[in-house]
């Protein structure tokens, strides 16, 4: 787990089992079955600071508890920002949440995206679906500090055009001039006048210095074995390239083994993992 | 000024071919512009160019009754429009539009195919930078149909 600003620096809770009770500021949809919840920390507290990539376990109270990456600013940690996917018993149960409700919040747990390692680096961010979530924090934290980095891209693709998240502020990073946006959909009819193909039709559309850009990718598996490949003909290594895994997780701090991939548990070790370190224990290994 | 054969040289699809085959194409080879909403080629009509597209967007589309034009791909600055010309019966399976002000070479399918029966090498560099392309657009495709961006696909 990287370690947070010490300004900032909150436990939400003395023991990591046990969840810190945050209240619902708002929610957002932001697709159909998509959106975004922001929390308040516990009265009188700052909340936490955390890493791009990291995660939290999220307790919907009577239901379950399930990880999911924060995805707002690590520069604003206070209201805690998470973007859910509507897939199933708890998300859907955090999906009803409303104003003033009350969530369980264990975390940040996990390591991040190498934002620091990018310095003086063209920077690649591939994001496929619900994978751009846990990349924004990255992004916002790369924006932030925008002159340490040379070229910096964002390669989004999604189902559909009614499937983009973050719309607004999509359209608002395309229109700076020190950020390059490609956006692709799989199906689009009517109005849409963007690209159509899946994301990996973007590489070789994009930007970047080949022997030292560093890249960033957050999808499905499927997904992100094939931005691998297409990362890899355009010269790329191994060891430029971080991935996010996904594993269920029940205890999110090293204990259980339930989210374990070869030697590394995907909670303590990942979920942000450099792809050469990963290669061979994940079921990208046919690459 | 940049010559035809200069630019035809410079582009990745061209890379490395040889002097006396890029003469050859050169003079297979115009350029176009086609505005927005007009199309470069209809589905059923007669495949007899390719196109590298220089700048601009391409829509390929399928026309299905009852919903319209559906793309299913589009094609932009640097790439390569069109193979159909290549396969018999060279005929266009889709629709491309372009969506904004597009400009391209295009070039004589025709053309090539006569030069092709008289040089097979000339066949055999064409055919090995389409194969990749071919091969690139099926794996696209691939991903599309499993929907690559759902978690269970
Ligand atoms: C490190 C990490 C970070 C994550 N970050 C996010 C995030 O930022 N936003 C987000 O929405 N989700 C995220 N997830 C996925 C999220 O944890 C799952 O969607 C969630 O556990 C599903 O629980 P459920 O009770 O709602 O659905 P369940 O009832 O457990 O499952 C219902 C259906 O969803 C399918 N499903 C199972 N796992 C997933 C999955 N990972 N994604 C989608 N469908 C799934 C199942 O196959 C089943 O059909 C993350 C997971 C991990 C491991
Ligand atoms: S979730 Fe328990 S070890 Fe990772």
């Amino acid at each position: 787990m990287k370690s947070a600003p010490d300004e900032t620096t909150l436990v939400p809770s003395a023991h990591p089992m046990i969840p810190a009770l945050y209240r619902v500021r708002r929610t957002r949809r932001e697709t159909y079955d998509t959106f975004t919840v922001e929390l308040d920390p516990p009265h009188g507290s700052r909340g936490f600071a955390f890493a791009p990539g990291q995660l939290n376990m999220l307790y919907a109270f009577g239901v379950g508890e399930i990880p999911i990456s924060i995805s707002g600013s690590p520069e604003r940690p206070k209201p805690l920002i998470h973007t859910i996917r509507n897939v199933g018993a708890v998300s859907r149960a955090l999906s009803l949440l409303k104003h003033g409700d009350v969530v369980g919040v264990r975390g940040p747990f996990g390591s991040s995206w190498p934002v620091e390692e990018g310095v003086g680096r063209d920077v690649v961010i591939v994001a496929g679906g619900i994978g751009l979530a846990p990349l924004r924090p990255a992004l916002y934290a790369i924006l932030a500090r925008r002159k340490d980095f040379q070229r910096v891209s964002l390669l989004y693709g999604a189902r559909t055009p009614e499937d983009l998240l973050y719309v607004k502020e999509l359209e608002h990073w395309r229109g700076r001039l020190d950020l390059s946006v490609l956006v692709t959909v799989d199906r689009a009819m009517g109005d849409w006048r963007g690209a159509v193909g899946v994301v990996t039709t973007l590489i070789p559309r994009s930007a970047f210095d080949p022997s030292t850009a560093l890249a960033m990718v957050c999808g499905p598996e499927i997904m992100m074995r094939f931005t691998i490949l297409e990362l890899q003909k355009r010269g790329l290594e191994n060891d430029q390239i971080y991935i996010s895994m996904e594993r269920n997780m029940k205890c999110a701090v090293g204990f259980c083994g339930h989210c374990q991939l070869g030697p590394t548990f995907v909670c303590k070790d990942g979920p942000v993992f450099r792809y050469d370190r990963i290669r061979q224990f994940s079921e990208l290994r046919e690459v | 000024m940049e010559t035809l054969k200069g630019i035809l040289a410079e582009h990745n699809f061209f890379k490395g071919l040889e002097d006396r085959y890029l003469d050859l194409l050169v003079g297979c080879a115009s350029n176009v512009r086609v505005d927005a909403g007009e199309f470069f080629f209809r589905q059923g009509e007669e495949a007899n160019q390719f196109y590298l597209i220089r700048h601009g967007l391409v829509s390929v589309e399928m026309f299905a009754t009852g919903r319209g034009a559906i793309t299913v791909q589009t094609v932009g600055e640097g790439d390569v429009l069109g193979w159909s010309w290549l396969i018999p019966p060279y005929r266009w399976m889709f629709d491309a539009r372009a969506t904004q002000l597009t400009r391209a070479f295009a070039l004589d399918g025709k053309c090539l195919r006569d030069k092709f029966a008289k040089d097979h090498d000339l066949g055999y560099e064409l055919l090995n930078r389409f194969v990749p392309i071919i091969e690139q657009r099926l794996n696209a495709t691939r991903l599309q149909l499993l929907n690559c961006y759902e978690v269970s696909a």
